[in-house]
């Protein structure tokens, strides 16, 4: 396992807003907003992976997609750190600045038989990247896709081939590669073992580790499941309805978190272990509406510690030890007991 | 709790017949299902899992078939006279007497709600139908009733008036307890539940295994409970079977399976999943090399053998394995634990 990286911050984001219009009517009036992300700040450091952990529209998506402008933010900045140190106001860059931007940060998707093209070979979808930048040609293309290849783990003798001779690892693997031929910093992998067998999740997370440390990349790993976040995860940030809750080091997180939202994601893991009970204290209620979220603390509907405070004003995201932040009104009162034992 | 086998499966094969080839999706399956009892069935996709979950049931369509094996189920327990033997696998899946069966004393959900129910009709619909179409000697007031009774116990708020409403405007978690309900409608022997909280997140899921769980004691079924997750068999089943391949690998209890894994996938599989912790930084995972192969073309003798570390050369790419008792209600079909393999094994060193 990789430790943490000392470095500088490689990506600053502030207070980012991505909401959708929600229109009604003949003239598309709009009559609401969707917060899809609502408020976002958190720091990468070279060379660390940060979890980002969520369940379904909690905005841990739409948030990767806003750091790159696949999704234009509403509001905030997002700084990133170039190789020579100049800092890049991204939200605010202009085309070409963008396209430099894009090749240093680069996307691996959920679905690997959605996001590879079934018409290209792999040679092609892996060489594409490098031909739409015009940054290599012939036979010097063809050895750099062969050289990604063998990195992630697969023979270049299949690169004339289909996507649909692959299996769903081995298309995972492909699709690092294209990830990583720009020669990236920073890599956003959205869910990226969500779709695989278990037994081949290990393999992807166990490349993705590998890479991590001979390429010396920063990862915004994101995911819903707990023990892939933990297992590769220097730190963690949890998300519901728009807003991270907690943001902490990932032993902290899940020993001795300090929001009862990141206590209920842990207890309702279901232990792969018979003599565990770990079933038996679920949240109460459904998920908050991000269109119609509710006053006060989003999570006060199904916390079991709410008080009236809670109903009423809004918690800050606030550090309550060092590199510990929660939004919680109680996060220093409340002894929660992170992973049971 | 009774213990009789209440479905016993034998030899069980449900094949594809497909123009690029035969898929063998269920290859020869045999096992119980005791009255009362949850058993797990564990495996990765394209294992044969859910086709053998439709083969109790007889949905599988064509080109899909059963083509050999029995399925015996004692009818009989219903009345609380065991003994009343019925083959579901020579029924015409069409005919009275499994269409009996299906929907009343077996039922079955689904891993993703919205595709199960009819979208044009409420849910109270759905359910009254299926309480009418079993039950001829009872009004329809009574079974809407029977209907909010049953939507009330699974946790729907204001149930008299959500019976009216239709599929879409529920959320994930509360179309999975309707299907539950429905499931539960006609008191059944036996739930099948195929991947019933894969669609759902993490917090609803703990809700919907917590209120299955429940409903399980409550009503005394038995439960066949399909899913690729460790944790959730780990939380709700007293025995597991594990498939690879459109075969049993190997069958047991659940703490047997976690305390003492014989077979090598099921060994592998263990150690390949990440799991919450405590204490410290996490060891590697352990992978399992390559991939569950392609349907069409199975690995010759041992469907395992390409990925396994302990794959005998000569033998276990030759020989097919037999289930082997290896302990009380323990067995495995793996040729390390079969007196041929040891032979085998030792012919191949003295040559």
């Amino acid at each position: 396992m990789v430790s943490a990286a000392e470095g500088s911050n490689i990506l600053e984001v502030r207070d980012l807003q991505a909401y959708f219009p929600i229109t009604a009517g003949l003239w598309r009036r709009v009559v609401g907003q969707v917060r899809a992300v609502d408020g976002v700040s958190f720091d990468l450091k070279e060379g660390e992976t940060l979890g980002l952990v969520g369940e379904s529209g909690c905005g841990k998506t739409t948030t990767g997609r806003a750091i790159i402008r696949a999704v234009e933010p509403t509001g905030g900045e997002v700084f990133y750190r170039m190789r020579d140190d100049t800092l890049i106001e991204a939200t605010a860059a202009d085309g070409r600045t963008m396209q430099t931007l894009r090749q240093q940060i680069q996307i691996i998707f959920q679905d690997p038989f959605a996001s590879l093209n079934p018409r290209m070979t792999i040679y092609d979808i892996v060489a594409d990247p490098l031909r739409v930048n015009s940054l290599a040609s012939g036979g010097e293309l063809e050895d750099r896709v062969s050289e990604m290849l063998q990195m992630v783990g697969m023979s270049p003798a299949f690169m004339r081939r289909y996507p649909h001779a692959f299996s769903g690892g081995q298309r995972q693997r492909i699709g690092i590669a294209r990830s990583l031929v720009m020669n990236p910093r920073l890599v956003i992998a959205d869910e990226p073992v969500s779709a695989l067998d278990v037994s081949v999740q290990a393999q992807i997370l166990n490349l993705m580790q590998d890479l991590q440390q001979d390429l010396g990349l920063t990862y915004l790993f994101i995911s819903h499941d707990l023990s892939v976040v933990q297992y590769i995860s220097h730190r963690v940030a949890v998300m519901y309805v728009g807003k991270i809750v907690e943001l902490a080091p990932t032993h902290e997180l899940f020993t001795r978190p300090m929001h009862p939202y990141t206590q209920a994601l842990l207890s309702s893991v279901p232990a792969p272990n018979p003599r565990v009970k770990s079933l038996g204290q679920s949240l109460e209620g459904e998920v908050a509406d991000p269109a119609n979220p509710p006053a006060g603390c989003y999570f006060h509907p199904r916390c079991p510690f709410v008080q009236d405070v809670c109903r009423e004003t809004e918690p800050e995201f606030r550090e309550i030890a060092p590199s510990h932040f929660a939004r919680c009104h109680f996060a220093e009162d409340l002894d929660l007991p992170g992973v049971p034992a | 709790m009774q213990t009789m086998p209440l479905l016993e499966v034998r030899d069980l094969k449900t094949h594809f017949f497909l123009d690029e080839g035969t898929v063998r999706a269920v290859d020869g399956v045999s096992f119980d299902i005791r009255s009362g009892v949850v058993l797990g069935v564990v495996g990765e996709s394209g294992c044969g899992k859910s086709v053998l979950a439709r083969s109790i049931m007889r949905i599988v369509r064509p080109p899909g078939r059963t083509i050999e094996g029995r399925i015996t189920y004692d009818r009989g327990m219903r009345r609380g006279a065991a003994g009343d033997f019925v083959d579901l696998a020579q029924m015409p899946i069409d005919g009275s007497e499994i269409r009996d069966i299906r929907g009343s004393e077996i039922t079955m959900i689904f891993q993703e709600p919205m595709v199960s129910f009819s979208p044009v009709h409420t849910i109270g619909f759905q359910i009254i139908e299926g309480i009418l179409q079993h039950e001829t000697d009872i009004s329809k007031d009574e079974a809407r009733n029977r209907a909010v009774e049953i939507l009330r116990r699974v946790g729907i708020p204001n149930p008299e008036s959500r019976i009216d409403q239709y599929p879409f405007s529920l959320s994930g978690g509360m179309r999975q307890r309707c299907m539950i309900a429905m499931a539960l409608a006609s008191d059944p022997n036996l739930l099948i539940a195929d991947e019933p909280t894969t669609a759902l997140d993490v917090t609803t899921q703990a809700q919907i295994l917590e209120l299955m769980a429940e409903l399980q004691r409550e009503f005394g079924m038995a439960m066949m409970l399909i899913t690729h997750n460790l944790g959730v068999v780990a939380q709700m089943a007293e025995e597991v079977i594990v498939m690879y391949l459109g075969k049993i690998v190997e069958w047991t209890d659940i703490d047997t399976l976690f305390d003492d894994p014989k077979h090598p996938y099921t060994a592998e599989l263990l150690k390949s999943i990440p799991r919450l912790r405590r204490e410290g930084q996490a060891e590697r995972l352990t992978a399992i090399a390559g991939s569950v192969p392609s349907p069409y073309v199975r690995p010759s003798g041992c469907p395992f053998h390409p990925r396994c570390p302990q794959a005998v050369a000569g033998l276990c790419d030759v020989r097919e394995p037999e289930l082997v008792q290896v302990g009380e209600r323990h067995v495995v079909s793996c040729l390390l634990y079969s007196d041929g393999a040891s032979n085998g094994a030792a012919e191949m060193e003295t040559e």
